[in-house]
């Protein structure tokens, strides 16, 4: 069987080979499905060009945070405010909870202010972020093609809607591989508090038709903040350590019997495992950190918060791990978008502030990409005192990683609607994001259901240059 | 041309070393070529196509792509080897090159003729007559593979190994001790045959096959979308483990899955089993928009059948003519047509439509009908003469006693207003009842500030305000203790306060008069002693300073606060009118009766029709306290059949709608795109039929599965023997079992799984035939431990020199434990289960918020696949054994080796419960040390133990015995992981200890390998 396959075979230059020979996808299959890979996955390409980023941070604003009123400053909408949307914007465009409503602009909630030298114009509500305004480039005329949470998630972490398929922080995993020795590759958070929250499922971070291996792990602010990762009741350190050895002495002497490099996998996962039993209850344990970082995130050890889950990705990023995924839920503001947004940022400004700050000390932003942005945004259009679910045009702001700092990209119409100008497809933020990771989207793929699927799907996406430093 | 193409097939097979198409050149075409030249029309560039051999040769004026035979006027050729990027095929930016081996290979295939041939898969299934008579089919092919390539198989597996392998191919489960002993001790000719024989015939076998199918349909206990909701499905987990245990032909199961429910005088069995049809994934989603999931479901279903059955990517036909394979996008909508004859809403909840009683359930149903009917007043009535005499002069008395009250209590609505807006502060809700009161619901504050709007045409002096009783309340006139409060009462016209003289009402309990309502303070307001016994309606009238008029739309705002430092004395029902009346009346009687009774009521009774004076008999008899014992008596047994349905074990079905939804070709899948035309149910157009569908009738799900499993259909039997083989191999012979189309893999011994096909249709879709012919076979009964040379030449195990080897699938990882710990609970189906699951696990879940709540006593102990399986959180232990998600078909999971396995093996409850049961087995071993810890390997790879293993495990013992003394507390504790009593001993240092050794050899990598 295929688990004979020799580790002795460099593997990229196998599948480099493979890749472009005959059989390509059986021999990828088989090789990813079973046994013989090495502790530490290396990744499955070389860098096809001179990567700018190494890792990346992903702040998901779930359940879609209005851009009209954090990041998308749009007067023209508060001038129309309480009268008829011009029926020219929404027919036959999907509409969620709105669908059969009359419907009637909402003008800006919340005050625009300029920042920086470069005078980004960031709502009030993000007295923190607008201090990265010459950090961040903020692009405003994102679109997506999913319309209600569950499928713009899967859309924006998959490429596609359809189920099964792996997520960005997976395809990055499997392309450039981890540089943590006891943790893994892809480590999602989500923070507690914040109110009305969409349900987020596991979905979200499945590697889909790529190995297990790439699969995000949750992280958990209580109980074992990995599962299973804590030793049974009654069982020391020691005594695990005792058991751990004697799994690994059978296994040893098994082999030499029957030489099967499955089993010398094995070995090395139940000593890597091991190792996470303490390197995992370390990392999150911010109680060593100085009062002074502490603060600086509004970060309190054990709650959970948003802040503290940034102030663990800076940890997670040091630790060499490669996508991390924070979701803080909260955002979907169909009633009551005025004070909803205002609660809203107030629980992630400072710490979204913090970490670029606190990125940008340590000489680490420079090859982190911090993401800062939700599934979608949300209607010019009121639904009572809220706001309905919006594709046709939103915002995010990206940091760090080769992104130019104080640049604003692209434009919604003027009541925020559609983006009119230099439009940001899901996909194209999905390739630019690969691009800063020194992966060419096009050559990034893997064989699946006769396909050669890639994260940017069969459609026509283009990398940003204007984003790029 | 049949005999032409079969003549070339056994030439090809006869010229070793030979070019074959569909070997070596159509996987490179369909890689490298397909996509700009192949079956798409809409992406075709150059107007050239490769997929066939007229597009190839054709003459594109004055040159061919391919000349046959003749490369040097091949432009094809020219293409591939030219140094001019301009005209390089493929495209450099396509990043897709062709290797030097691919240019070779396609050079000796123009040179040799450039045949083309139909792609293996879709090539009608033919017997090769001649070996039939062999023993058997897969020997023969295997050997001579081996042959060709000069090999030599490994030797035949040991016993030991042969007996574990059996168990968990067949029955995911380890083998018992005794059965491998048995086995060894076995010197008839037949024993293997013998063992081979009562697996296939143990009920485990079913469970084992089922867990592969639910995979394929994917199976599983939540909706997926969204909120993912539970959905009621387990019984068709339940049809698929049975039909694998009885056997049901593979043909018959196939059609029951598909229709079922379309079969005449369908049996429970196949409705159940037309489940299959409500397994998709689907939404609650608010907002979600119904026509979008019409065309995600749809696609959903075109894409799973089409993997199950035929191995066969259909689904990728969504948006555009299939690039690899003849699927167009007509193919897609049109076999998506099929399903659309199946009830359901596309947003919303998945409600149960069938009910399985069990026979005690069934008896005990019957029972309470029957009981329902005899307890019923009517049959009451008629069956007691004294009783029905004294109901019918009651009936006549109290008709002639409410005349009086019933006409002033209509008046009373009558010159009530009907309010036209309420609301209430803290969470109450108002309900309009048919007399206008507001009838307060929901939350029950301390505190409540009321708001009712009134529209009414006139001039008025005052408001009047009728407080009143309700059945729902506990007594008198709030749902708290029967009191109230009014601290204001106020009235509003265009936002300004009209100022109220006086008030006066009816009853002012002391020191709380009405007066108190209309003063500034919230100190005072009006009470009526509600919670006596004697509490009764009230009335108040507030008269206003001046008249007040309201034109044609001008409202009034009626403000009533609560907020008395007396907590929930919240008016409970009440009714407002506009009045010139200046003193409260006395509130009417003849409550609890609609307007409309009350009107009939004071009709003469000679007046009322005979449908009239019914409704009064109806009311009469449902109120009088004359039949209370017996109404009683019978909304009991209504209540206990009501419980006892509602408790009943209950199934999703497919049911058929007799209007079909309409099914439009949506261009490039577009669900909002209502332009394209609207198909009909047709099969694929390019493949083989038995027959048309019938031209007076819509084609129906019956039809598509009678095609599936029909003679010339030549995908399902090649689909389900190259799954099958996999099992037992450990690859498929085919190894993309997913896809059989293009972009497959060609079968490493394809006339093998041509005749393996063949025969499982011939015999009659037998399932476990099928499976027994291969475990026969010398090919499956092979070592797994590799040669060097085999390791160095078929390092990909392509010609089955040597058994596969790996390790067991997520849920047998469980059962196995379970097995060692003696804790597996053996009962077959029924709902599914809930294990341990870490606290917090479903916490991102919502709409409801939910917690999973682990079972108790023996259902913990249930097999894996009895797991409840939640598409959003599947169980950890499951997921990090590669248990997939079950959102789309798997065909094949992966076999990863990651940390969390280890984790979870070491760590999880479960997994830590059954260890130190497994402990207890060891430590209850007669023997020494050393004899407990050989049999504790024994039970768990059921071979003899080494000496360096004993001795590794023995070192696991005295370090952990040695620790455990020194802390008692800890090996309590350690003990007592999980639900499972410990086995009482005094010596707890030792069990610990021992139980240390359990989850020791449980962790080991062979405790779970199958060799």
């Amino acid at each position: 069987m295929n688990s004979d396959f020799s580790t002795q075979v460099s593997r990229r230059a196998f599948l480099n080979n493979a890749t472009v020979g005959l059989g390509a996808a059986a021999l990828t299959h088989q090789l990813f499905a079973e046994a013989g890979l090495e502790q530490r996955w290396a990744g499955a390409v070389q860098p096809h060009h001179v990567a700018r980023a190494k890792r990346v941070i992903f702040l998901c604003m779930a359940g879609g945070p209005s851009h009209l009123e954090t990041l998308d400053y749009k007067p023209e909408l508060a001038k129309m405010d309480g009268k008829p949307m011009p029926a020219s914007f929404t027919d036959g465009q999907p509409i969620a909870q709105l669908q059969g409503k009359a419907l009637t602009c909402m003008g800006p909630q919340h005050g625009f202010s300029r920042h920086g030298e470069s005078g980004q114009m960031i709502s009030d509500v993000l007295p923190n972020i607008a201090k990265l305004a010459d950090d961040i480039a903020i692009v405003k005329s994102m679109s997506t093609m999913q319309i209600n949470h569950d499928p713009a998630h899967t859309f924006m972490n998959t490429g596609t809607q359809i189920s099964g398929r792996p997520c960005m922080g997976s395809w990055i995993n499997y392309g450039l591989g981890s540089e943590s020795e006891d943790l893994p590759g892809f480590v999602v958070l989500t923070s507690v508090g914040g109110g009305q929250s969409q349900p987020i499922a596991a979905r979200q971070w499945h590697s889909g038709f790529l190995p297990s291996r790439f699969q995000g792990v949750q992280f958990h602010s209580k109980g074992d903040p990995v599962l299973y990762v804590g030793n049974p009741g009654g069982v020391s350190r020691d005594a695990q350590r005792k058991v751990v050895d004697g799994v690994n002495a059978l296994n040893r002497f098994r082999n030499g019997s029957v030489a099967n490099p499955e089993i010398e996998t094995k070995i090395a996962q139940y000593e890597m495992a091991f190792k996470m039993q303490a390197s995992v209850p370390e990392l999150v344990d911010l109680s060593g950190e100085p009062k002074h970082v502490l603060d600086m995130y509004g970060a309190v050890p054990g709650d959970g918060s948003f802040a503290s889950n940034c102030l663990l990705a800076r940890r997670l990023a040091e630790r060499g791990v490669r996508f991390i995924h924070l979701y803080h839920r909260g955002w979907d503001h169909h009633s009551a978008v005025k004070s909803g947004v205002e609660k809203t940022a107030a629980l992630v400004d400072r710490g979204s502030w913090a970490l670029v700050e606190d990125l940008k000390q340590r000489d680490m932003l420079k090859d982190t990409l911090v993401v800062w942005g939700g599934e979608f945004g949300r209607t010019p259009m009121a639904q009572g005192t809220g706001r309905d679910h919006h594709i046709k045009g939103f915002s995010i702001w990206m940091a760090g990683g080769g992104i130019k700092g104080g640049l604003s990209y692209g434009a919604t119409d003027e009541m925020g609607y559609n983006a009119v100008e230099n439009g940001v497809s899901v996909h194209d933020f999905h390739a630019t994001m690969l691009h800063l990771l020194g992966i060419d989207h096009h050559r990034f793929s893997y064989p699946f259901q006769g396909l050669d699927v890639r994260l940017t799907g069969v459609e026509k996406s283009r990398v940003v240059k204007e984003l790029l430093a | 041309m049949k005999s032409v193409f079969i003549t070339l097939l056994l030439l090809a097979s006869q010229t070793a070393g030979a070019v074959d198409f569909n070997r070596d050149i159509r996987p490179i075409l369909s890689n490298k070529c397909f996509a700009c030249h192949g079956f798409d029309e809409h992406e075709r560039k150059a107007d050239l196509r490769l997929d066939t051999r007229e597009g190839a040769f054709q003459d594109l004026g004055g040159y061919a792509a391919i000349v046959p035979g003749d490369l040097e006027n091949s432009e094809a050729w020219y293409r591939i080897v030219t140094d001019d990027e301009d005209d390089l095929m493929p495209p450099p930016k396509f990043h897709k090159p062709l290797t030097d081996g691919e240019k070779d290979l396609i050079r000796q295939w123009i040179e040799a003729g450039a045949e083309y041939r139909t792609h293996w898969s879709y090539a009608p299934l033919i017997r090769d007559e001649e070996i039939k008579a062999e023993s058997s089919l897969i020997d023969h092919f295997v050997r001579a593979g081996l042959e060709k390539a000069n090999l030599d198989p490994v030797g035949p597996a040991d016993r030991v190994t042969l007996a574990r392998r059996l168990y968990f191919d067949l029955l995911g489960l380890p083998a018992p001790v005794e059965s491998i002993e048995a086995f060894r001790a076995d010197e008839s000719p037949d024993a293997y045959e013998k063992l081979v024989d009562r697996l296939l015939a143990d009920k485990a076998f079913g469970e084992r096959l089922a867990v592969y199918w639910l995979d394929l349909v994917r199976y599983a206990d939540s909706i997926g979308y969204h909120s993912d909701n539970p959905m009621e499905v387990s019984a068709y987990r339940d049809y698929v483990i049975s039909a694998f245990n009885r056997n049901l032909p593979y043909d018959r199961f196939t059609i029951e899955q598909l229709a079922g429910d379309l079969l005449p005088d369908a049996t429970l069995e196949q409705k159940i089993a037309s489940g299959y049809n409500r397994l998709l994934q689907t939404t609650q989603e608010g907002g979600a928009q119904a026509n979008e999931y019409k065309a995600i479901y749809a696609a959903d279903r075109v894409r799973n059948a089409s993997t199950v059955w035929l191995g066969s990517t259909i689904g990728c036909a969504q948006c555009h003519d299939h690039k690899f394979d003849p699927f167009t996008a007509r193919d897609f909508y049109a076999f998506a047509a099929f399903f659309a004859d199946i009830t359901e809403k596309a947003v919303g909840k998945r409600v149960a439509n069938l009910k399985l009683p069990t026979e005690e359930e069934q008896a005990e149903i019957d029972r309470l009908k029957s009981e329902v009917k005899t307890t019923a007043i009517g049959q009451v009535l008629a069956r007691d003469a004294a009783l029905s005499q004294a109901v019918e002069e009651g009936a006549a008395q109290w008709g002639v006693a409410m005349r009086e009250q019933a006409k002033q209590a209509l008046l009373a609505i009558e010159r009530s207003a009907k309010p036209t807006a309420f609301t209430s502060t803290g969470g109450q809700k108002f309900k309009l009842l048919e007399d206008r009161s507001l009838l307060a619901e929901g939350g029950n504050p301390d505190q409540a500030d009321y708001r009712v709007t009134l529209k009414e045409e006139g001039t008025f002096k005052a408001v009047r305000l009728e407080v009143k009783m309700h059945e729902s309340f506990p007594k008198g006139l709030s749902r708290g203790n029967g009191n109230f409060v009014l601290t204001h009462f106020r009235v509003k016209k265009g936002g300004q306060i009209l100022p109220i003289e006086t008030a006066k009402a009816t009853f002012e309990q002391n020191g709380w008069p009405v007066a108190g309502a209309i003063d500034p303070s919230e100190e005072t307001g009006w009470a009526v002693s509600g919670q006596t016994e004697e509490a009764a309606n009230q009335e108040a009238i507030f008269v206003l300073r001046e008249p007040v008029t309201l034109a044609a739309g001008e409202e009034l705002t009626v403000e009533m606060q609560h907020r008395s430092k007396h907590g929930r004395h919240n008016i409970g029902r009440f009714r407002l009118g506009l009045t010139d009346d200046t003193a409260p009346n006395p509130p009417a009687g003849a409550e609890g009766l609609t307007p409309e009774l009350l009107s009939l009521l004071g009709k003469e009774p000679k007046e009322r029709t005979a449908e009239e004076s019914k409704k009064l008999r109806d009311h009469y008899l449902a109120t009088t306290p004359l039949l209370a014992p017996a109404r009683a008596a019978h909304e009991k047994v209504v209540a206990s059949l009501a419980k006892l349905e509602a408790g009943l074990r209950t199934m999703l079905i497919a049911e058929s709608m007799d209007e079909p939804r309409m099914t439009r070709l949506l261009h490039r899948g577009d669900w909002m795109d209502t332009t394209g035309e609207v198909v009909e149910p047709a099969l694929p157009a390019f493949l083989p039929k038995d027959s048309d569908l019938p031209a007076d009738r819509r084609g129906t799900r019956l039809d598509l599965a009678n095609w599936i499993v029909g003679d010339s259909n030549p995908l399902t039997a090649r689909a389900f023997v190259n799954r099958v083989w996999m099992l037992f191999f450990g690859e498929g012979i085919s190894r993309n079992v997913e896809d059989l189309g293009g972009q497959g893999e060609p079968p490493t011994h394809p006339e093998l799984l041509d005749q393996l096909a063949i025969q499982f249709r011939e015999d009659g879709w037998d399932v476990k035939r099928l499976i027994k012919g291969m475990l026969m076979s010398e090919t499956y009964r092979r070592s797994s431990v590799v040669s060097p040379e085999l390791l160095e030449k078929d390092p990909l195990n392509e010609l089955y020199g040597r058994q596969g080897r790996w390790r067991i699938s997520a849920e047998f990882v469980r059962d196995t434990a379970l097995t060692l710990g003696g804790l597996l609970e053996d009962e077959v189906g029924g709902v599914s289960v809930k294990p341990y699951q870490p606290a917090g696990y479903w916490q991102h879940l919502n709409f409801p918020k939910r917690e999973w709540k682990h079972d108790t006593g023996g259902k913990l102990y249930r097999r894996g696949l009895y797991t409840f399986w939640s598409r959003s959180f599947l169980h950890p232990a499951m997921m990090a054994f590669d248990a997939p998600s079950r959102e789309e078909c798997t065909s094949r999971r992966s076999r990863s080796n990651i940390p969390q396995q280890a984790l979870v093996m070491l760590n999880d409850p479960a997994f830590v419960e059954a260890a130190r049961k497994f402990g207890e087995r060891i430590a209850a071993v007669e023997g020494n040390e050393e004899e407990k810890i050989s049999m504790g390997m024994k039970l768990a790879t059921g071979r003899t133990a080494t000496a360096d293993e004993i001795g590794a495990l023995r070192s696991v013992y005295e370090w952990q015995r040695a620790e455990y003394t020194k802390n008692p507390g800890a090996a309590l504790e350690f003990l007592s992981v999980g639900e499972a009593p410990a086995a009482e001993t005094t010596e707890v240092a030792e069990a610990a200890a021992w139980a240390q050794v359990g989850r020791t050899i449980l962790n080991a990598y062979e405790t779970t390998a199958r060799n």
